[in-house]
């Protein structure tokens, strides 16, 4: 299991990309840390989520 | 006007005008968010701001931006340097006027130890954080999500993602959902932001 913003979540295995997209993210428009580090956009599709990570995806919004 | 020498506040303890007084903010967007927290760290005597913008003031920024209509087609940069030198001329102030990438975004905000986040596109938003974060590993950033809508305002809060990350808003509220900006709730969000830049600054360890 991954917790993913605080929840369970069986997605090891899949590239941190791939679960944003199933999850209906859009990947331009999140930051996202895995076990506190920042992952930078180009390697979205190359890190594989393992067992235990922790991820939190922050989706931001139009407006300022 | 003997006394203007950086901050006004007479009541403020002197180490506490000194630590603003040294201190060095970049703010990244000049719009609803950034030219509002850039007059709010200029009053309280913020040492040295970058400000960070490629637009042009237009009517439409007049319901919440702080330009008035004699800054009508001015380079953001420019009317708020303007606007900023007659509320604090001691304030020194740095300008660029271009459009913030991945590829510049480090060597122009680098130097800096805070970086406000004051974007309105999404995209831009989450580009920033991200090229911030995983490049300058000794600044931190103070970003603005989430400020659109008349909903209450007590649902905009600040939180602490990381020791590098503050996000400030409501998370949800989003103008491409059809939400509205008005000046009221765009300032709440850049008062949250202004007040953790101070936090930041008076309180560093």
């Amino acid at each position: 299991m991954v917790a993913i913003n605080g929840e369970k979540v069986q997605a090891q295995g899949k590239t941190i990309g791939q679960y944003i997209e199933e999850a209906g993210y859009n990947k331009d428009r999140v930051v996202v840390e895995i076990n506190m580090e920042i992952i930078p956009k180009d390697k979205l599709d190359t890190i594989i989520l393992n067992e235990g990570d922790s991820v939190e995806i922050l989706n931001f919004v139009g407006g300022g | 006007m003997s006394k203007i020498n950086g901050t006004f506040d007479s009541r403020l303890p002197l180490d506490v005008k000194e630590k603003l007084k040294s201190a060095r903010v970049a703010i990244a967007g000049l719009g609803g968010l950034g030219s509002n927290i850039a007059v709010m760290l200029a009053r309280s005597g913020v040492g040295k701001l970058l400000l960070v913008d490629f637009d042009r003031v237009d009517t439409s920024n007049l319901n919440r931006q702080a330009y008035s209509i004699p800054h009508l087609g001015m380079w953001k940069t420019e009317a708020l340097t303007q606007i900023i030198k007659d509320i604090n001329p001691a304030v020194e102030l740095e300008t660029i006027c271009t459009k913030i990438t991945t590829e510049n975004a480090t060597s122009l905000l680098g130097e800096y130890p805070i970086v406000c986040e004051a974007f309105d596109k999404p995209e831009q938003k989450a580009m920033l954080i991200s090229t911030i974060l995983s490049e300058c590993k000794n600044t931190i950033v103070v970003s603005g999500n989430g400020m659109a809508s008349y909903s209450d305002c007590n649902k905009i809060k600040t939180k602490k993602v990381t020791e590098r990350l503050y996000i400030c808003g409501d998370g949800v509220s989003d103008i491409e959902k059809g939400d509205i900006l008005i000046a009221s709730r765009v300032l709440i969000c850049a008062g949250h932001q202004a007040t953790k830049v101070i936090q930041l600054i008076l309180d560093d360890e």
